[in-house]
């Protein structure tokens, strides 16, 4: 590429990076923060001395949030629903994407079955209807509520995804297995499958953050704090607030009042699991996001 | 060809998905209904009394309603165009630095808070602007006194519109560094011949490369015209700042599930499906007559 090199376009770079560099700092200082926070003494943070280093450093934050079994009860179930609703996300969508990416020439039901999948994906019957359904079915407090309501919002979107990643493979192969007798079955696990490894594991991974992440479930469909998912249960302590009416004072005493390092130290560790994945997660969600384009 | 016959197993591979989505999707959508009853939840859907319009000439009466509505798109739409334009402009910024290990790790950095929960940053943001936090520390060393953010009506919408940006511009970026990698290189070596500046490169070839991303990204935003993210004002608001942070999907929980008006809440919130389907619909329909983008 040509480029010219003069002084002006050099101070031009070097002002650009220092703009882009301070703006990815703004992304993780918040996080830094947090568990500077989570490091200091509690006088210190409630005198509000904390900056961007731990003041009066210590660890008294994660033992006391060892001694917080509910905390870990609530970590497992948030691994457990993680294991079940990406389990359940990587078997039924390549076996909805597969028959829903052949043309109608080769399956007749094809479109009226699409476009009823993106109807469930477009429109719903709003909160109410879905919290009276779920306890119709008994799933209150049950792991399943979890599972299955989240899921069934979240796995249209993959479906198509991967629908229009099948559709980008090359159909010789499959003819090819046709030739070779192959039946659907067999073309579906040993054809697509191991060639959709990018895609499968793109909508894997959208799964998993998911279903780490989502509290709002956890809150409506479990009655007791022991079923809480863990964002559900951080959710309750650290930002609840009473729904009744309040003052500025109660307001402001609330926020002087909660044990904020030991507050810090819960949610730095719910960040963990998020931040474990996120250098695979980041292998592949770029790819993915521009896969779900169609080639004309 | 000899897929003749396959259809059968394409409807086996299709059973299990659809009674998932059956279940968990399409039968609550009866459940709107109850926006149309007086609602006995000892009778059910089915048995309770049919009150026609009844509940949607109260909800228009309620002062309430129209606010939350106002909110609402208020909201939303400072959303839409910041999260349109902040991407837009770093992801120009990111294209012209020419060092890849620095532009791989900010790109690193700043996709990182997508990933993350609201509740997880929504303690972290009502830590950082806390009343003893670290923005009023910054404040006071200017001799400002410190101001309680998230209780202040007048600037909720706007810190709630700032956080949102922060947390996503970085992963709207991507679609954008897609089409900027997409503008053929020779354009630019055929400007640098003909003489053309960084900034005339900018104007004349980066922009009209990556314009139908642009619209694109655009006319899909329509879809989320009602979206003013419940996740996140949930995590973040309080009763002080009702007035002007409080959304439909907010409202419909403390309505329906707090207070148990269930026809009252199911109405507001079919109101909000209904308009959310069609502006899906005409955002897709959109999009494809102006840039043949089809979503499967």
């Amino acid at each position: 590429m040509l480029r010219s090199k003069s002084l002006s376009s050099k101070i031009a770079d070097v002002v650009l990076i220092i703009i882009l560099v301070a703006i990815a700092i703004t992304c993780i200082l918040p996080l830094w923060y947090t568990l500077s926070l989570s490091l200091s003494s509690k006088t210190a943070a409630a005198a509000g001395a904390v900056a961007l280093w731990p003041v009066e450093f210590n660890f008294n934050s994660y033992q006391q949030l060892l001694q917080d079994s509910q905390f870990f009860k609530s970590f497992w179930i948030s691994v457990q629903r993680v294991v079940l609703g990406a389990g359940l996300n990587f078997i039924i969508v390549p076996l909805m994407a597969y028959p829903l990416s052949k043309t109608v020439k080769d399956f007749k039901g094809r479109n009226v079955l699409m476009w009823t999948l993106i109807f469930t994906m477009l429109f719903n019957g709003g909160l109410i209807p879905l919290y009276l359904t779920v306890k119709a079915y008994g799933l209150m407090n049950s792991i399943w509520a979890l599972v299955l309501v989240g899921g069934a919002q979240t796995i249209v979107f993959n479906i198509i995804l991967t629908i229009n990643f099948f559709r980008n493979l090359p159909s010789s192969l499959e003819e090819a297995a046709l030739v070779d007798g192959a039946g659907p079955w067999y073309i579906l696990t040993k054809v697509f499958i191991p060639l959709s490894i990018p895609v499968l594991a793109t909508v894997s991974l959208f799964s998993i953050v998911y279903h780490w992440n989502e509290f709002l479930y956890g809150l409506i469909f479990m009655t007791r704090e022991e079923f809480y998912p863990l964002q559900t249960y951080i959710q309750q302590l650290v930002v609840s607030v009473d729904p009744s009416t309040m003052t500025e004072d109660q307001y402001k005493r609330l926020s002087e009042l909660s044990n904020r390092t030991l507050d810090a130290a819960k949610i730095f560790i719910a960040m963990i699991p998020v931040l474990v994945v996120y250098p695979f997660l980041q292998r592949y969600f770029i790819h993915g996001i521009t896969l779900g384009s169609v080639k004309e | 060809m000899k897929s003749k016959g396959f259809a059968k197993h394409y409807y086996f591979m299709l059973i299990p998905g659809f009674i998932w989505l059956t279940l968990f999707s399409i039968v609550p959508m009866f459940g709107i209904m109850i926006a149309f009853q007086n609602y006995n939840p000892g009778a059910g859907v089915f048995g309770s009394e049919f009150v026609g319009l009844e509940t949607f000439r109260y909800m228009f009466e309620l002062s309430d309603t129209v606010n939350v509505f106002f909110n609402t798109i208020f909201i939303a739409i400072m959303k839409i165009i910041g999260n349109l334009i902040v991407p837009l402009v770093f992801a120009l910024m990111l294209n012209e630095v020419r060092y890849m290990g620095l532009k791989r790790s900010i790109q690193t950095i700043v996709y990182l808070p997508h990933f993350l929960s609201w509740v997880i940053l929504g303690g972290v943001m009502l830590d950082i602007f806390a009343y003893g936090g670290p923005i009023n520390q910054m404040l006071a060393a200017f001799g400002i006194d410190p101001i309680l953010f998230f209780g202040r009506e007048d600037l909720f919408p706007f810190l709630v519109v700032g956080s949102d940006v922060w947390k996503e511009f970085g992963f709207n970026t991507i679609i954008y560094l897609a089409a900027l990698t997409g503008i053929n290189p020779a354009l630019y070596e055929a400007a640098g011949i003909d003489g053309a500046s960084r900034q005339r490169m900018l104007w004349h070839v980066t922009l009209p490369g990556i314009r139908t991303t642009a619209v694109l990204l655009a006319v899909l935003s329509l879809g989320n015209v009602l979206n003013a993210g419940f996740d996140q004002i949930f995590n973040l608001y309080n009763p002080l700042v009702y007035s002007t942070g409080d959304i439909i999907d907010t409202w419909v929980y403390r309505a329906g599930l707090l207070n148990l008006q269930y026809e009252l809440a199911t109405a507001v919130g079919l109101l909000k499906s209904v308009a959310g389907f069609i502006l899906i619909s005409l955002s897709y329909y959109l999009a494809y007559r102006f840039t043949n983008y089809r979503i499967f």
